[in-house]
């Protein structure tokens, strides 16, 4: 196979099976988390829950005090590689155009030295995050197989994607080829491992602003 | 063999030595080679006698010839190539018929274990009747001809790569020469159709050095293929700074801004046409305003389409989606109604106790 085949294969069959997955496994895992349900609450409302749960959906994106004092480190590595990794996804042209293609949607995008910034602060933050994995007894303790599958799993993407922009060590077709599989690899995990808080933290957010909205009580 | 040699070939064609050695910086510097062997170039050249080149065309639309030949001005390139002995060319031979196949059996018998093969055009294997010559299928012709042959240079992305007739889905089964020939130097001019002075340029390698010049990991010389259309362009800073036209008549466009949206594969394409130029030096498809087509690349043909930009799936994936997410929906409607039933059972299940359960336990314990 040559690296132009196998571009193409990954650009085409390799993608449109990672895409099916993804929205297979996506919708799936939502169903189940549905159908988990709830009894009733019978108790008298003393606030929207609702209105609560879409706020706490937002505010859970600033660290309360406790947490910050504890965590700092952790918390500064984590929000700069998720604030990199959303501008590095969705804000370099070809992802744009990539996106358009799927759903139809268009925005512009941002010029390509700064999308490689991001990338750069994006992957020192993860290396940031996985040294402190490593170096943490209690956290190294706790950490399993799959975290450090979902790292490397989010890492590859980053690495390949700078590599393929920069043209380094293979061939670009090869490079690109490289990067839009790793992406795929991705793409079949993340509905079913730890990966999938990218779309259950809005349901975990929400409901944990509900139930206490519903109570009348800060979330 | 012809008797003369290139030089006095060029001279009685009113070559002069000026021209001829520029002609010769020219390739030394296309090959990225050093200055100092430009007379070496120059002396093996005028030495040399004039090879015998057998071109094969097989499954092609001769792009490749016109390349070569339709200049508007005699070019040095078009003369080296009238200096060549070209004994078999089916387009362009006055020849015909028996004559013209005697004269390619001749020729191969003549420079046995010497002559160079051209080939452009794919090689049919599913029917051998879908691409003769004098009733003789292109797959015989080739492993005739190549058996004698010192090297064959497979001129044009079909030869190279199998190019249009191997574009999906195949019809006629396409292969390239690398395909049917092993035991022989290949050297892959690919291109649709391939920069002329790139062909003369192999050729004026092998006639200098005696050998192949470095062959990348596809086969073509690295001298012309050793850099993408990307890495060379003159739109890149465009690219870099996200100024993109979005249609060929807009603003961007008229600016001359990176075509990246509008399908260039630029980036994984790889060719000399970004600082070879065409047309002697007059332009290329991206400065005349058009995205590269990946034309030196295999498989161009099937690259998702030249106006989808180069990180657009190939596949239906909008589709594909959909059926994920069908697929999604009947195995979640499964799970929900497996965790109903367990909800159920486990309601059904329920016991609840009595406060005369209560007292007894209270006095037994």
């Amino acid at each position: 196979m040559t690296s132009t085949e196998f571009l193409l294969w990954v650009k085409g069959t390799g993608f449109t099976l990672a895409i099916a997955v993804f929205a297979a496994g996506i919708v799936l895992r939502l169903a189940e988390i549905w159908s988990l349900g709830r009894k009733p609450d019978l108790a008298e409302a003393k606030g929207n829950a609702n209105t609560a749960g879409v706020r706490t959906i937002f505010n859970r994106f600033i660290p309360d005090k406790g947490i910050w004092d504890r965590s700092a480190f952790i918390i500064i590595a984590a929000w700069f590689f998720h604030v990199g990794l959303f501008v590095v996804i969705f804000f370099f042209v070809p992802h744009i155009l990539l996106i358009d293609s799927i759903i139809g949607l268009q925005w512009p995008g941002l010029p390509t030295p700064i999308v490689d910034a991001f990338a750069v602060i994006t992957m020192v933050g993860l290396l940031a995050m996985l040294f402190h994995r490593i170096t943490q007894p209690v956290k190294k303790y706790l950490s399993t197989f799959e975290d450090y599958l979902v790292w490397a799993v989010t890492f590859l993407p980053l690495l390949t994607g700078y590599l393929a922009y920069h043209r380094l060590l293979f061939s670009p077709d090869m490079l690109l080829a490289m990067h839009i599989l790793s992406v795929e690899l991705l793409l079949v995990l993340l509905p079913f491992t730890k990966l999938s808080h990218s779309f259950t933290f809005l349901l975990a957010r929400w409901y944990n602003g509900a139930i206490s909205g519903f109570r009348g009580v800060q979330s | 063999m012809p008797k003369n040699t290139l030089g006095e070939h060029l001279r009685q064609q009113g070559m002069s030595r000026r021209s001829f050695l520029k002609f010769c910086s020219l390739l030394a510097s296309g090959m990225a080679l050093s200055p100092a062997l430009v007379p070496r170039i120059a002396q093996a050249l005028e030495a040399t006698r004039r090879p015998s080149v057998i071109w094969l065309s097989f499954q092609e639309c001769t792009g490749c010839t016109e390349s070569l030949t339709r200049s508007h001005t005699p070019t040095v390139e078009g003369l080296i190539f009238d200096a060549i002995s070209l004994d078999y060319h089916h387009t362009l031979q006055a020849a015909s018929g028996h004559a013209a196949e005697a004269a390619r059996e001749e020729a191969m018998k003549e420079n046995f274990g010497q002559y160079i093969l051209v080939v452009d055009g794919s090689i049919p294997l599913d029917n051998p009747g879908f691409s003769t010559i004098a009733g003789i299928s292109n797959l015989d012709m080739l492993k005739e001809t190549a058996k004698g042959a010192a090297a064959i240079v497979a001129v044009g992305t079909c030869a190279a790569f199998g190019g249009l007739p191997k574009a999906n889905p195949n019809p006629t089964g396409a292969v390239p020469v690398s395909d049917i020939i092993t035991d022989k130097p290949i050297i892959n001019v690919s291109g649709c159709p391939p920069i002329p002075v790139v062909i003369t340029g192999v050729l004026a390698h092998i006639l200098t050095f005696g050998g192949l010049p470095e062959l990348d990991d596809l086969g073509r010389p690295a001298a012309f293929y050793g850099q993408s259309i990307h890495d060379r362009c003159y739109r890149r800073p465009f690219y870099e700074k996200g100024l993109f036209a979005e249609t060929f008549d807009d603003e961007g466009a008229k600016k001359g801004w990176c075509l990246y949206k509008l399908g260039c594969k630029g980036p994984v394409t790889f060719n000399a046409c970004a600082t070879t130029k065409w047309n002697e030096g007059t332009s290329f498809p991206i400065e005349s305003g058009h995205g590269c087509i990946g034309c030196s690349e295999p498989d161009f043909w099937d690259f998702g389409g030249f106006y989808e930009a180069l990180s657009r799936p190939t596949g239906q994936t909008g589709k594909n989606a959909v059926y994920g997410v069908a697929a999604g929906t009947a195995v979640g409607a499964a799970v929900w109604a497996m965790n109903r039933a367990k909800k159920e059972e486990a309601v059904r299940g329920h016991e609840k106790l009595t406060m005369d359960e209560l007292n007894r336990e209270g006095e037994e314990s």
